[in-house]
Parts: structure tokens; C-alpha cells; sequence
């Protein structure tokens, strides 16, 4: 299997759907000529032409609704929003229309379309270029919200959201584009949106992350074990919204005890939620009360300050050794 | 019922120094040799500034910046132009005319550097922070000229700027409607500079001229040589002349040419030609100027390298200044939130600190 960073997998999910479906067609400001930013679109111009790939005027609202009419019109639009910090500017399409047509038409009419965004921060970028704000979608009936950690679930989650029959906002960790390789398989993989995955298994306490957080998790939860010995079932969430509540439940009925990591703000977020369930449906069996390691709730700061908002692998420490002493 | 026209429009283009230094004598305007060579030297100062971030930059000591150069006079001229109680309402690609607002070079390289201090100002200035979100800024520029009416505000206009690519964005539009219906007075400035990052300018919008987008929403609009700065000031002036006198808006396309990066991160080799840059770089608003300075007998070749050498020891000590700066709290984040204090804030800013302090003791 050929080993390949984030940009590389995502890459290679596009190219390969599109080869398959001729009614894929990807679309935004600079993915054609420039190939996207970030480069995620590399190639994709050259192979199949400025029909399928669409350098579009500079407009997010235009890129999205037109994509939700081509969509209508049995298209499969994969669009991009340059940063995520600019797909606001969808949120009244995305809210008012995308995410209704099934059943306002009562499923005649549906928009299964893909919104790609980088988001995130950890690239000393200017302002807008740093957030994380999946819970703003996650609340959005109708909608599906997923983020891959790595360049092989990437790759598999990004055909899942093409192949989807509804809107995806698909959510690409910036900071891991490049970070680290991994291998992918060229043959066909898909992954099932709407699962959580255990990365490893564990008995002493269950650790929830997605995105761009898992790698300071995965390091963080590697020492623990060295260190205190014991056992972490780690989770990705891989998908925000809708929650694989039965992953997150059966792994803390088993262990008893849960710390979650997330990059966005702790006021309403994915977090929350989480906690909530486990409250919902397996409160009983807790033997600690449920930690989150988040980002504070201000204003994403400017680069200077970043790297102490996030939650740094010392906090992720603390929380877990904390809940396992409770 | 007949088919009849029922309206005719039209566009004008104005330059008044040709890129070959000739000046269209009917139209030049009459500027006194203190203006002329305060604007020159605001423009030379922009440039070099810009040119030693992008330096800066490339050896890591500031983060990703957006480079104004070549569009200097686009920018500056009007800024110039502006008075203490005029509102400066920017984007991100009018570096120059911020000095001339009052900002230091000391602070762009803050904020470039990832810190909001960079954009801290007296509200006195009437100059607001760096848009990044494209467009955006046009409202609010609009909303002020609401407010500059309302409050009944004498001789007092507001200067927005946006690229060729903000034209694309529906807040643009609004703000223009909005604008025409309030008749705000409000001098919208667009520094068509051919490219958004590797959008060209005719992938952007199918209509010829961006100024006549003015015309649907029944605002005075202009085309003018955005790299004259003679076309500039008159083109800017009459703006903020109707502005002030109650006239309302004014939408000028000034075309002009990016010729460095979209930002220090990208790279324009992968969209344009190295031919097209050359092309452009004949038509630079800074030896445009000098010419004409030049054949006004208030400059020589002595005089530019007096200016060059003066300009480059005071944006030595801008940088100095900067690189001298103590560190900045890092707690800062917790301080501008909301205008009152909230508990969670505060709890949270205990939180970070107590982190801050117990660093990696458990690593
Ligand atoms: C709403 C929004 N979308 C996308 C971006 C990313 N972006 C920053 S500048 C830019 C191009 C802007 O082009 P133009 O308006 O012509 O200004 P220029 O950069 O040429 O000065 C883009 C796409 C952004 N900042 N804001
Ligand atoms: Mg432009």
C-alpha cells in the first residue's frame, strides 16, 4: 500500500470518484488553475476539465446554492469553502434549503452534495483561518458533519460523503494534512458515515476525539499507558452529527470512567452532546464524572496566542489522570 | 405599447499620467509641490515597508502576509485625501494608505505576526481593523455613512475599499444598494488588480468594466487608471467632495495590478505569466510618479536616493521596534470577550493560568 499524507488521500477519494461517476463535479474558488490552496485538488482540472472543475467566481452563498441546484438536477457537486472560516456565508442556504428539501418534498427532492472545508488551526494563519466550528452545523437537522483524523479515513469518508444521499460537511483537520503519512489502500475503501471507530481497545477508560485533536490524544493516551499502566479505549468520533451514541455508550458502560477532547470552545459543544448521552443512557454505570479538555470560550486568538489555547497533550494528561483517581 | 429605449448608459474611463510620464495637461489638476511630494514619499514608504515583510516573512519572522505592492497609488492617493473625520473602512490590500491613517510599520508587523494589538488604534482615527472576510467591510462602511447622516455630520465621508474578486460577494451588492437608496456618503474603492488569487479578472464577471456595476444600482461610478496617481486624486477627490456636500456615494474601479504574491503562501507561477508581471511592471505607479515629479523640477536622481536611504533607516527602526517589543500576555484572549465581565470567562482565564503555570509537569 502506498504511503500518502491527508492532502495525497483525499486526493485520491476525488479522482477515483470522479472517474466512477461522471455526475461528480467539484467546484470553488481557486481548486481548478491553483488546485485548491492547500493543493487538495491537485490534477483533478487536468484530468477531467473545466466542466467538472470549477473555478467559480468569488462567492461561498454562489458556490454552495448553485451546487444545491445542481445537486436537484441529479449532479453530485463537491464543493469547497477555501476556509471554513468563510462557509458562513452558506449558513442561510445551508439551514434554510439544503437541509429541508427532503422533506419539505417529502423526499421527492434531495441535495446530496459535499461541502469540503478546512478548519481547525495549529498553521499559524491569519485571522478566520483557525476555528473549529462543527457544532454550529451539528445543529442542523438534516445535515451530516464529518471529520477524518487521517489520511486513510479520509480517504474512505470522503467517497462516503460523495456516495451519501444528503448533504455532507466535510471537515478536513488543516493541521493534519501534512503531518504525517500513513498508508492507504489505491483499491476502493469506504468507511460508514455515522460509526465512531475504536482505535484501540481499553478497560480502564474510555477517551473520545476527532479531528485534528486525536493526534495530541493518541500521544497523550500511548503515555498514559507507559506510565500509569492502564488500559484507554480510545474512540474517534469521525462523525459529529448524527452521533454514533452506541459506540460511545457500550465503550463507557464498559469502562466506567470518560475524558473527551475537542478543539472548539467548550459552550455548546460536540462535548456537551456526548456527555449528554452517556447521561442518557448509561449514567449508572459512571465511576467518575465525565471530564472535557476544550479550547476556552473567547474568540479564536491570532496565531501569536494559539498554541496555548488549544488543549495541549499536558492538559489531555491531567484529565485523564484525574478521572482514573476520582 | 411600444418597444422603446428607456435609458442609456455609459461608462468613463479617466488617466491623466500616461505610463510613459506624459500628462494629459487639460485634465491635470493643480496639487502643490508639498502634496505632491508628501504622496510620493507615503507611496515609496509603503513599498519599501511591504517589500522587507515579505523578506521578514520568508526568514519567519512575522507570519503570512498579503503584499500591496504595485497598487500603491490606488490606495494611498485617496487615503491622502481623507480628513481626521472621515471614516477609513479597508480590507487587506490598502497596507499604504493605513500608514498614512496613522497606523506604525511597527504595528502591521504585530499584527502580521498573529497579534491583535497590531490593529489597536485610537477610535479618534476612524480607521477600523483589517477585513479579512472578503466584502464584508462594505456594509459596514455603509451603516457608518448611515450614522455620519443621522448624526447630521458635516463635511464627513466614509472610504471603503474591496478587490475585483469582493465584487463577486452578495454583501458587495447590498452594500452598494444600500447605498443608492440611503445615499450614504460613501466612496466605494475597488482595486481591481486583475487577479483574485488565481481567479483573473474576466473569470470573475462577465461584464466588461467593474465601475459599471454603479449603474444598476443608480451610484455615479468611474473607471480610472488605478497606477496614476494624478487620475487618483481627481478621481478621488470629486468622490469625497460629493460625499461630504450630501451628494452621496461614489463607486470608483481603480485598475491596477498585484504584481507581487496573493500572500506570502502562495505562488503565482501556477496561474500566470511571467510575461503578464513584466507588462505590468511597465505601467508601476512609483517611477510613474517620479517622472512627473521629475518634470515638475521638484526631484532628481540626488533627491531619490536622499528619500530612499532616509526611508530605509525608518523602517530599520519600525522593525527594530518590533523585535524590541516584551512579550505580550498571553491571557489577553480572556480580556475582550464581552464588554462585562462573565464568570465563565473568569473561571476559564483562572483555568489557563493555572495551566500555564503547571507547564508539562507531566510529561
Ligand atoms: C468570504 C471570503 N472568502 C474567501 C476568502 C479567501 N480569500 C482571501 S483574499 C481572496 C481573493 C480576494 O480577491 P480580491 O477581492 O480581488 O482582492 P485581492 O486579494 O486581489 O486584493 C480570497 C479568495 C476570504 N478571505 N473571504
Ligand atoms: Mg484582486
Amino acid at each position: 500500500m502506498p504511503k500518502m499524507n491527508m492532502v495525497q488521500a483525499i486526493n485520491l477519494g476525488l479522482f477515483q470518484e470522479m472517474s466512477k461517476d461522471d455526475s461528480v463535479v467539484v467546484l470553488g474558488e481557486d481548486v481548478g488553475v491553483d488546485e485548491g490552496v492547500f493543493r487538495v485538488t491537485a490534477g483533478l482540472l487536468e484530468k477531467y476539465g473545466e466542466d467538472r472543475v470549477i473555478d467559480t467566481p468569488l462567492a461561498e452563498s454562489g458556490i454552495f446554492g448553485t451546487s444545491i441546484g445542481m445537486a436537484l438536477a441529479g449532479l453530485k457537486p463537491v464543493c469547497e469553502m477555501q476556509f471554513s472560516g468563510f462557509s458562513y456565508l452558506i449558513t442561510h442556504q445551508l439551514e434554510g434549503h439544503a437541509s429541508r428539501f427532503r422533506s419539505r418534498s417529502q423526499g421527492d427532492w434531495t441535495v446530496p452534495l459535499v461541502v469540503r472545508m478546512p478548519y481547525g488551526g495549529g498553521v499559524r494563519a491569519m485571522e478566520h483561518h483557525s476555528e473549529s466550528r462543527e457544532a454550529l452545523y451539528a445543529t442542523i437537522p438534516g445535515v451530516k458533519v464529518v471529520i477524518p483524523s487521517t489520511p486513510r479515513n479520509a480517504r474512505a469518508l470522503i467517497v462516503a460523503a460523495v456516495r451519501d444521499p444528503d448533504p455532507v460537511i466535510f471537515m478536513e483537520p488543516k493541521r493534519s494534512y501534512r503531518a504525517f503519512r500513513e498508508e492507504v489502500p489505491e483499491e476502493e475503501e469506504v468507511m460508514e458515515i455515522g460509526k465512531a471507530q475504536v482505535v484501540h481497545e481499553g478497560d480502564d477508560i474510555t477517551v473520545i476525539s476527532w479531528g485534528a485533536m486525536m493526534r495530541p490524544t493518541i500521544q497523550t493516551v500511548d503515555k498514559i499507558g507507559e506510565k500509569l499502566g492502564k488500559k484507554v479505549e480510545l474512540i474517534d468520533l469521525l462523525t459529529v452529527s448524527p452521533m454514533d451514541s452506541i459506540t460511545i455508550t457500550e465503550s463507557v458502560k464498559k469502562t466506567g470512567r470518560c475524558v473527551i477532547v475537542q478543539e472548539a470552545p467548550k459552550n455548546m459543544g460536540v462535548a456537551s452532546e456526548i456527555i449528554a448521552r452517556i447521561n442518557d443512557k448509561v449514567l449508572m454505570y459512571l465511576e467518575a464524572p465525565v471530564k472535557r479538555v476544550t479550547n476556552y470560550d473567547v474568540v479564536t486568538p491570532y496565531f501569536g496566542r494559539e498554541t496555548n489555547y488549544f488543549p495541549t497533550p499536558d492538559r489531555i494528561y491531567r484529565a485523564i489522570e484525574e478521572t482514573l483517581n476520582f | 405599447m411600444p418597444k422603446k429605449e428607456i435609458g442609456k448608459f455609459s461608462v468613463s474611463y479617466m488617466q491623466i499620467l500616461d505610463e510613459t510620464g506624459k500628462v494629459d495637461t487639460k485634465l491635470e489638476p493643480k496639487i502643490n509641490n508639498k502634496d505632491l511630494l508628501a504622496m510620493y514619499r507615503w507611496m515609496v514608504l509603503s513599498r519599501e515597508a511591504d517589500q522587507r515583510m515579505i523578506n521578514m516573512q520568508r526568514q519567519g519572522r512575522i507570519g503570512t502576509m498579503g503584499p500591496s505592492t504595485g497598487q500603491e497609488a490606488a490606495h494611498v492617493i485617496p487615503a491622502y485625501l481623507m480628513n481626521e473625520k472621515d471614516w477609513f473602512v479597508g480590507a487587506f490590500r490598502e497596507a499604504g494608505a493605513r500608514l498614512v491613517r496613522g497606523e506604525t510599520i511597527a504595528q502591521a508587523l504585530l499584527f502580521y505576526n498573529g497579534f491583535e494589538e497590531g490593529n489597536k488604534k485610537p477610535k479618534e482615527y476612524r480607521t477600523l481593523p483589517v477585513s479579512i472576510i472578503v466584502g464584508a467591510q462594505t456594509l459596514h462602511a455603509v451603516g457608518i455613512g448611515y450614522a455620519v447622516k443621522y448624526r447630521g455630520e458635516k463635511d464627513t465621508a466614509v472610504v471603503t475599499f474591496m478587490g475585483d474578486g469582493a465584487t463577486s460577494e452578495g454583501d458587495f451588492h447590498e452594500a452598494l444598494n444600500f447605498a443608492g437608496v440611503w445615499q450614504a456618503p460613501v466612496v466605494f474603492i475597488c482595486q481591481n488588480n486583475q487577479w483574485a488569487i488565481s481567479l483573473p479578472r474576466h473569470k470573475q464577471t462577465k461584464a466588461e468594466t467593474i465601475a459599471q456595476k454603479a449603474i444598476a444600482y443608480g451610484i455615479p461610478g468611474i473607471q480610472v487608471d488605478g497606477n496614476d496617481p494624478l487620475a487618483m486624486y481627481v478621481a478621488s477627490k470629486e468622490a469625497l467632495d460629493r460625499a461630504r456636500s450630501g451628494g452621496g456615494p461614489t463607486f470608483i474601479e481603480a485598475v491596477t495590478y498585484r504584481l507581487m504574491m496573493h500572500t506570502t503562501a502562495d505562488d503565482p507561477k501556477k496561474y500566470r505569466t511571467e510575461e503578464e508581471v513584466d507588462e505590468w511592471k511597465q505601467k508601476d505607479p512609483l517611477p510613474r510618479f517620479q517622472k512627473y515629479l521629475e518634470g515638475k523640477g521638484i526631484w532628481d536622481a540626488k533627491k531619490e536616493e536622499a528619500l530612499v536611504n532616509e526611508i530605509k533607516s525608518e523602517v530599520d527602526a519600525a522593525v527594530k521596534e518590533f523585535e524590541d517589543l516584551k512579550e505580550l500576555p498571553a491571557e489577553a484572549c480572556f480580556d475582550h470577550v464581552f464588554g462585562t465581565k462573565h464568570v465563565d470567562i473568569e473561571e476559564q482565564r483562572m483555568e489557563f493560568l493555572d495551566d500555564q503555570k503547571r507547564g508539562t509537569d507531566n510529561a
